[in-house]
């Protein structure tokens, strides 16, 4: 039993680390400019056929790969902010929520008729690490610390740099940031491609992981909308945090209750969170 | 009671009768299954109207509601053996308890957080019914052809669904048109622009938000127990589909939120649309991307969807335009 | 107001303009030849949409089999050419039924055959029904659709009750001390069906269950459940769902060197990508409907005393071959059989009313490539597939170190020797 628990906690915080990504790139947009971006979920299955193209088309190792799936994945975020996402910036939600997912639209639409729905699998392996009886898989151990790596250097960006500081102002607040003459245009366009890239890295470390299709990103927007509210929307460590919980909740609820009752769980949590935290675990009280 | 005093009622529901009797004098069935789904998409996008665009609550998981009605009523068909009138009553009774329930505690909520937690509602639903045995867990429920029987035959039953999609429809629009036009329906307006405004104007927020979202709920919960009853099986998947529940919300915003003409022509417009594009030969395999790239272009360009657009445009036409 | 009453006039005049544009007429068959229009829908697009169109090729691949054949000649002169009207489904049920609404009136579809789905099967069925048209079914293997009482539609598959219990025999026969089976299987309508009447079948055997538990259809992750299934210790595992979850699941129990000397799984070992999971799939069972080395042959049907038609297994799985660049999975095999199943009806029947193909159907006693086809005639199971049964198939290393997929049972029909204990 004590072995169950322990493989499951550390198979759950491995995960966790990945949630965390793909939850950040949420939190980072809804924080800066009120933005819940339904397109998150196929930007993570983009994420997921770029290291898939990239390393069967051309056989580039695919932890060399998310390098470029990031950049790429920043592109289509400047990109998207430009023509969907701007116009609807001062709007009420609701146009910002259907723009999102009109984008969301495209992307299955076109990589539907592209890949179809079948599933396909980055056939790479890094062998397996044994401590004990626990048996952990190599790619799943360098997802999580590459995921811990984006987080670091996430917050090196958003404290340490210009750039990073204007997004932290903007997100605090829009108006006075203008007034101080940053270019508010271009420092929401950039958070936005910076928030597309974070899920574009998330779905290029679960293509190392498990197989993946076109439709495989919809699963993880919801997870991540569970994890941004239980680590505060708006908050990055906050999701990173919340990951690692869901991550947690996944991999060790199931040694005691059928796992069928997880998603149950989840998602009660999810909303009890909203109603008397809608703060965060995290979060003080505004 | 002058019925010309109501140029926007008789306009909404002179629409709605003609589309809907068409297939009623014709006696095609092929006609009335196309109408069906349109007058469905036009019940369900009318009914979120009443609180996506009278209050400003965006809820995103709206389908909970059709889902709950339709495994209650199925329930009360298959396992109590009641007749489908009772089922359908059974069906919007869950509904709108369920929303009562959950209006006095989410609505607390605003704007995105609203709805999140209505997708959240929705998907913890949906993995709860995949769990619970008595609706039949993941396998569902399925009904017995010779139920069918006990209104005349599949065919005379089939019938009789759309007959009851009608009655629901009027009703849908004729409520719809009500809280428009009531001191309630201004009250919610009121939340919709200001909320802590209109509760300093004596709007009693909390319960005016509560009584819309039951209004919304029970709908979608009646109209459920016809469609899975013409369906002759329910489960967790179909019942509970978040896409729909998007797909209503395009539906209200193209013909325009907040009026009673707009989610008509919003449900008719996208249904006609979406099928020409899937038997089109040249949009067939990117008609989903096409049917995104024309919705981002009505959310970009006339947010206030078709008739909120000729409401601006042609101000005298108001009074008819609602 | 008298221009809100021409606009209201103009609005209603627009909207009667629209509807009857939306009518549109058929025309009809003429003299010596006459086409057969056979309805169904397809997923194009949406999950299904691999099995799916799959499915369509099979089917279509017959179509074109018999039109090139010239057709089926009628003892009264008239040729029978086939036709197909399909639609696109989208893998959901919203529409199901108002496209095959529209088959069976505005199309005059003469037959129908299935969406792919037990779930979209269910909601067609009933359409079937009411305006009397025949339905084959394939790609749908609930039970439960075959429950309800309807008199017109046919199982071309294997049901789902049938699905597992192959496995548990070759289970059986290998090994008589493998007691402990895990039951891990996908909390979907399909799976569900099949692995509950596995249990009693392998409860009924001597077997001990030790976990017998469902994961979300959505599940990508099942390390939680392999530590579980590592504390129960059992000795084979039996389950699965559809592709995506079958071949994730295959993937990390390979990666977590799970100790279990057998595993079957639901249909994704069958499909031939399964074998991009290279090691992972090694020793990887599962039931397949039909496989391209299946041997069934005009004169095991002359044994069994059973009509034959058609192609045998190599000369279907070639033609699809060269036809859709694909290795056929069962599916595409299904499709086939389906307009097998129509053809030797129309045939028996001389005609192609519903009534007299009906009881054609219901005299059918038929093996094809597919395998044996009949059908249940009981009020309550009507149409209930009774005699094809289920393949099962594992992957194995030849001598080359490739990766092939061999049929282990029926022993009859084994291409090679199960690969027992698996690790």
């Amino acid at each position: 039993m004590a072995n169950v628990l322990l493989a499951s906690v550390i198979d759950g915080l491995l995960i966790g680390f990945v949630y965390g990504i793909a939850a950040m790139g949420l939190t980072l947009i809804f924080g800066v400019m009120d933005v819940v971006n339904l397109a998150h979920g196929p930007i993570i299955a983009l994420g997921m056929f770029g290291v898939y193209l990239l390393f069967s088309l051309l056989g580039i190792n695919p932890f060399i790969a998310l390098i470029l799936v990031a950049i790429l994945g920043l592109l289509f975020g400047l990109l998207m902010y430009m023509v969907a996402v701007h116009r609807v910036i001062e709007a009420p939600p609701l146009s910002s929520l259907l723009s999102t997912f009109s984008v969301n639209m495209m992307i299955i639409g076109i990589g539907t008729s592209l890949f179809t729905t079948s599933s396909y699998n980055v056939e790479y392996s890094l062998g397996t690490v044994n401590v004990g009886s626990i048996t952990v898989t190599g790619t799943r151990l360098s997802a999580s610390l590459i995921a811990v790596l984006v987080t670091a250097l996430l917050y090196w960006f958003l404290y340490r740099t210009r750039p990073g500081k204007y997004i932290r102002a903007v997100a605090n607040n829009r108006t006075s940031a203008e007034l101080m003459g940053i270019p508010s245009t271009r420092v929401l366009a950039l958070s936005f491609g910076i928030g597309t890239m974070l899920a574009a890295i998330a779905g290029a470390l679960i293509a190392t992981i498990f197989p993946i299709n076109i439709l495989a990103g919809g699963s993880y927007e919801l997870k991540s909308f569970v994890i941004v509210v239980m680590g505060g929307l708006g908050n990055p460590l906050g999701a990173l945090i919340g990951g690692l919980i869901l991550g947690l909740i996944e991999g060790v609820v199931p040694v005691f209750i059928k796992t069928t009752w997880v998603p149950v769980l989840e998602f009660l949590l999810f909303i009890i969170i909203l109603l008397v935290r809608p703060q965060g675990i995290l979060g003080t009280k505004e | 009671m002058k019925l010309t005093r109501y140029p926007g009622l008789i306009l909404s529901l002179a629409l709605v009768l003609l589309l809907a009797l068409y297939p009623a004098i014709t006696g095609s069935a092929s006609a009335r299954e196309t109408v069906f789904t349109i007058l469905m998409s036009i019940a369900l996008a009318s009914s979120l109207n009443i609180l996506l665009g009278y209050t400003g609550y965006v809820s995103f998981g709206h389908i909970v509601f059709f889902g709950i009605g339709g495994y209650v009523g199925f329930y009360v068909l298959t396992v109590l053996g009641l007749h489908l009138f009772i089922a359908v009553l059974a069906g919007g009774l869950a509904a709108g308890l369920l929303a009562l329930l959950l209006g006095k505690s989410i609505l607390r909520l605003r704007g995105a957080y609203f709805a999140l937690a209505t997708i959240g509602v929705n998907e913890a639903l949906r993995a709860f019914v995949n769990n619970f045995q008595p609706f039949g867990g993941p396998v569902g429920m399925d009904m017995k052809f010779a139920i069918y029987s006990e209104y005349g035959g599949a065919m005379r039953a089939l019938w009789i669904v759309y007959g009851g999609l009608i009655l629901i429809t009027v009703l849908v629009i004729a409520t719809s048109y009500a809280v428009k036009n009531s001191k309630f329906g201004l009250g919610l307006m009121a939340i919709r622009e200001d909320e802590d405004a209109a509760e300093v104007m004596g709007v009693v927020a909390p319960n005016a938000k509560t009584w819309a979202y039951v209004l919304s709920a029970i709908f979608p919960g009646l109209i459920g127990v016809l469609f899975f009853f013409k369906n002759g099986n329910i489960e967790p998947g179909d019942a509970f589909r978040l896409h729909l529940s998007i797909e209503l919300i395009v539906m209200v915003m193209l013909g325009g939120q907040g009026t009673v003409l707009g989610p008509i022509f919003g449900g008719a417009a996208y249904q006609q649309l979406r099928k020409t594009l899937l038997t089109s030969p040249i949009f067939k395999n990117i008609q989903l991307a096409v049917a995104g790239f024309l919705l981002l272009v009505i959310v970009l360009f006339i947010p206030s969807g078709a008739v909120g657009w000729l409401r601006s445009r042609f101000v005298n036409l108001r009074r008819v335009l609602e | 107001m008298s221009r809100k009453v021409l606009l209201i006039v103009g609005l209603l005049v627009i909207v009667a303009l629209a509807l009857t544009a939306c009518a549109t007429t058929s025309g009809g068959s003429s003299g010596g030849e006459k086409t057969v229009t056979i309805g169904f829908t397809a997923s194009q697009t949406g999950k299904y949409n691999v099995s799916s169109g799959r499915q369509s090729n099979g089917l279509q691949m017959w179509m074109d089999d018999i039109n090139a054949a010239g057709g089926i000649k009628l003892s009264d002169g008239t040729v029978l050419k086939f036709a197909a009207k399909s639609y696109d489904d989208e893998s959901n049920k919203d529409r199901v039924q108002e496209l095959y609404t529209r088959l069976a009136t505005e199309d005059k579809a003469d037959f129908l055959i299935s969406p792919y789905s037990s779930g979209l099967t269910a909601a067609a069925s009933v359409i079937a029904e009411q305006y009397g048209k025949v339905m084959i079914t394939t790609g749908a293997a609930s039970d439960a659709t075959y429950q309800q009482g309807y008199t017109l539609v046919y199982q071309a598959y294997t049901p789902a009750s049938r699905y597992l219990t192959s496995s548990v025999d070759l289970l059986a026969s290998l090994d008589a001390s493998a007691k402990k089976v895990a039951f891990v299987y996908e909390n979907s309508k399909f799976s569900t069906s099949v692995v509950e009447a596995a249990k009693a079948y392998a409860e009924n055997k001597g077997y001990e269950v030790v976990l017998f538990e469902g994961y979300d259809p959505d599940t990508k992750d099942f390390n939680p459940f392999i530590n579980k299934i590592q504390a129960a210790g059992p000795d084979a595992i039996l389950g699965g769902g559809h592709f995506q979850d079958g071949s994730t699941f295959a993937r990390q129990l390979s990666e977590k060197n799970i100790n279990v000397k057998f595993i079957s799984l639901l249909v994704a070992p069958p499909e031939p990508t399964f074998a991009e999971l290279g090691d992972a799939a090694v020793g990887v069972a599962g039931p397949s409907q039909w496989e391209p080395s299946a041997k069934y042959s005009a004169d095991a049907a002359k044994a069994a005393g059973m009509d034959w038609l058609g192609l045998s297994s190599t000369e279907f799985a070639q033609k699809y071959q060269e036809k859709f660049n694909e290795e056929p999975s069962y599916h595409a095999a299904g499709g086939y059989a389906a307009g097998l199943l129509l053809q030797n009806a129309i045939q028996k029947a001389d005609s192609i009313e519903t009534s007299k193909v009906k009881a054609a159907l219901d005299a059918t006693n038929l093996m094809t490539f597919f395998g044996a086809l009949k059908f249940d005639t009981s009020a309550d199971r009507h149409g209930l597939q009774v005699g094809h049964s289920m393949i099962v198939v594992q992957w194995q290393r030849d001598s080359s170190g490739n990766l092939v997929k061999q049929v282990v049972w029926p022993s009859s029909g084994a291409t090679a020797d199960p690969l027992y204990p698996i690790r």
